[in-house]
């Protein structure tokens, strides 16, 4: 048919925040499965728990905590950044954030190498060697931190995403519920990382 | 002149392109519900098929047809295609999709693009479930359950099958976010939220269990696969692992999931029966409250599932006391349907029939239901044909009547077309027949100690199965007429007036089949949803 009829554009700002919070709670139901495994699991071998995290390197999760605190701070700033109209200083910001996010994952990548080294890694002969809580706790820690860094890596394209479309200007700075989403999403990437750093590194 | 009503319909009008590109690329809520019902219905007769030939192997004891290996195997696809792929996005996603945002007065859901993104992944992961039987070792054989340690062991094609599960549950999340957000935001002028009709209230209710539950069986299912491929332990009692509490894991999602299946369904009845009876909804609060209610107590009876797994007294005690909590919302339903209808003008029309049928099966399933929710008796029929008999007629009895009530509906809003009457009562009788005569057996020899899942029986269960065989043979001649009866309307039956049930919802209000855009101006409400004089 020629005279077809199309949607009538429908924009509602609310209505996509609302959206990305609900989003943003099931992401945190499903890490909240992990945490009700790991507190099982702490509960039944308390010892071989903290016997494990000691080999966890904290310097670099700290390196990396700060990485993500900073990295939602220049999120979060890039915000504020497109609200008051200034686009270079917004792409900026968001170029910024993209960085922290890869160096985030480079300390990751040495830091599984390392463990890797060691021949500490899932399926692994020497795991299969430890004591049971120790494996469950090496276990949890790859997964966790696995599952982890699989959120940094969306967080990143979606960021990416974004930065191209304001570069491109399909999000201005009257139209700018995208990068505000985009910035949620970010900040739960980084929640979820609050809570496993201590979990993981800090018990021992 | 309402010939072309079907012609300014969404039916012929869609996107820029043409014929089937049209439909996949369509963002209008009513084509992707169409688009859902058809997958769905194709899905449910292969899920039918499997299951007619269990019974077909179950109809002598011994092995006749097919080998226990590959009795394991049909179970198992037979329940990961009716739960993931049938019932759970059944009346949600297909009239859900199709009528809520116009019920509540809507042009379309929150976020289209996302709606039909949600199809697409529901499409993918029914790829995945149906190649999990034909790739790999052999098609997966741990019973829809996944329970591990077994899933974990196995070597069949277990790792395709999660995956499916973990898609679909994706699926099922969006489609829940996007009706929250549609039905808080979209709704028209001066509809309250004590003024909105209860089907979008069941809907809404459902979302959240969708939300709130599936995340955790996503993880679940991952740590499945995670544990296959790499040992780490989380559920093998040889490395440390508790296989209870894979159980706990799949049960927190498993049991809400079976109120994602039923409360939509509730809602279609809540529809029906007002308009059946020119009365208004008897306890319109009570059934709202009701909905809510089944949502949140149904999300902490999981363990009820697990009463002979090793779970402290404690906690069975207690599980078991929620059980049969959240049997009370569920029967003050039942008393208001009933209230409704008394002293109406009762109107005998084929959904009404099939609303009836629910009715009649649902109180049979859910009573049967507290048999199972107690402790004591539970030990004697747990894994059990009674079992198998309590959640068929939950399922197949309650949400599949009332799929087949809601497609006798609203059949005539969908497609601006009318189904022939008799063939429609014909198929109701048989269905219901069929129905009984295959699952009514169940409980019977379930109570003598028929197992579930066994390929095998002793000659004493004999007569059930003989008679749940020709129950299944009854039941697919109903489904099959059916079938017919609404393909062959759907082209070329009488047309249809747009309310031609008398309802006073605001689908009837606009025509049959609606235009793209449902409204040509959004309605301004003044009163509730069944104001029948």
């Amino acid at each position: 048919m020629e005279n077809s009829i199309t949607h009538t554009e429908h924009r509602d700002d609310t209505a996509s925040k609302m959206g990305m919070w609900l989003f943003i709670f099931t992401e945190l139901l499903l890490f909240g499965g992990l945490f009700i495994v790991y507190s099982v699991y702490r509960s039944k071998y308390t010892a071989d728990f903290h016997v494990a995290a000691n080999q966890l390197n904290t310097f670099i999760g700290t390196v990396n905590t700060v990485i993500l605190l900073v990295s939602s701070m220049t999120v979060a700033m890039s915000v504020t950044a497109l609200r008051t109209g200034n686009k270079g200083l917004t792409l900026k910001l968001l170029a910024t954030t993209i960085f922290f996010a890869f160096l985030f994952l480079v300390n990751k990548y040495f830091e599984w190498g390392l463990k890797f080294e060691h021949h500490l890694y899932p399926g692994s002969e020497l795991m299969l060697t430890l004591k049971r809580g120790e494996l469950l706790f090496f276990g949890l820690y790859f997964f966790m931190t696995g599952l982890h860094a699989l959120h940094i890596i969306v967080g990143m394209i979606l960021l990416i995403v974004i930065y191209r479309k304001i570069q491109t200007g399909r999000i201005t700075k009257d139209d700018n519920v995208l990068l505000e989403n985009g910035g949620l999403y970010w900040h739960l990437v980084d929640l979820i990382w609050i809570f496993l750093f201590p979990l993981l590194y800090l018990i021992s | 002149m309402e010939i072309s009503a079907i012609e300014n319909s969404y039916l012929k009008h869609g996107t820029k392109y043409k014929g089937i590109l049209g439909w996949l690329t369509s963002t209008d809520h009513k084509r992707i519900g169409l688009m859902y019902m058809y997958a769905i219905m194709i899905f449910f007769l292969v899920g039918g098929l499997l299951g007619g030939l269990m019974r077909l192997e179950l109809f002598r004891p011994g092995q006749d047809y097919i080998t226990a290996q590959t009795y394991n195997a049909v179970f198992t696809v037979h329940g990961v295609i009716m739960i993931f792929l049938v019932v759970i996005p059944g009346l949600a996603a297909v009239f859900g999709n199709i009528l809520m945002p116009i019920m509540i007065g809507a042009r379309d859901v929150a976020f289209p693009k996302l709606n039909l993104f949600s199809f697409y992944i529901y499409i993918f992961g029914a790829i995945l479930a149906i190649s999990s039987q034909f790739l790999g070792k052999g098609a997966p054989d741990t019973g829809w359950t996944f329970y591990a340690p077994y899933s974990t062991d196995t070597n069949t094609n277990v790792v395709a099958a999660v995956l499916a599960a973990f898609v679909l549950g994706f699926s099922s999340i969006l489609t829940g976010l996007n009706f929250i957000v549609t039905i808080h935001r979209m709704r028209a002028p001066g509809m309250t939220w004590f003024k909105m009709p209860l089907f979008p209230w069941s809907l809404y209710a459902t979302a959240w269990i969708q939300l709130l539950a599936t995340p955790i069986v996503g993880i679940t299912l991952l740590m499945i696969i995670a544990e296959r491929w790499f040992k780490i332990g989380f559920f093998d009692p040889n490395l440390g692992g508790d296989p209870i509490l894979f159980q706990h894991l799949f049960w927190i999602y498993s049991h809400p999931a079976v109120y994602i299946m039923i409360l939509p369904a509730m809602g279609v009845i809540t529809e029906i029966i007002p308009t059946f009876s020119q009365k208004r909804v008897f306890g319109y609060k009570a059934i709202v409250f009701s909905s809510v209610a089944i949502a949140a107590v149904g999300y902490l009876v999981w363990g009820h599932h697990m009463y002979t797994a090793g779970m402290s007294v404690t906690a069975r005690w207690f599980f078991s006391l929620l059980t049969f909590i959240v049997a009370v919302p569920s029967a003050i339903k039942v008393f208001n349907w009933i209230s409704t209808m008394y002293k109406g003008s009762i109107n005998l029309q084929p959904p009404f029939f099939f609303t009836m049928a629910f009715i009649f099966n649902f109180m049979i399933g859910g009573l049967t239901g507290l048999v199972l929710g107690s402790l004591a008796t539970d030990i004697h029929v747990h894994d059990t044909a009674f079992v198998v008999a309590h959640f068929h007629y939950i399922i197949f009895g309650g949400m599949g009547f009332a799929f087949l009530a809601a497609i006798h509906y609203w059949f005539p809003k969908i497609y601006g077309r009318m189904y022939n009457n008799k063939l429609a009562n014909t198929s109701c009788a048989l269905i219901f027949g069929g129905f009984t005569l295959l699952y009514f057996p169940q409980f019977i020899i379930g109570l003598q100690g028929m197992p579930r899942r066994y390929f095998d029986y002793l000659p004493k269960y004999e007569w059930g199965q003989v008679f749940s065989f020709f129950g299944a043979i009854v039941l697919g001649i109903g489904i099959l007429i059916m079938l017919i009866n609404l393909f062959k309307s759907a082209r070329k039956g009488k047309i249809a007036s747009s309310n031609p049930w008398g309802g006073k919802t605001l689908e009837w209000t606009i025509a049959s089949p609606p235009t793209v855009e449902n409204f040509e101006e959004i309605p301004i409400i003044t009163e509730g949803p069944y104001e029948y004089k």
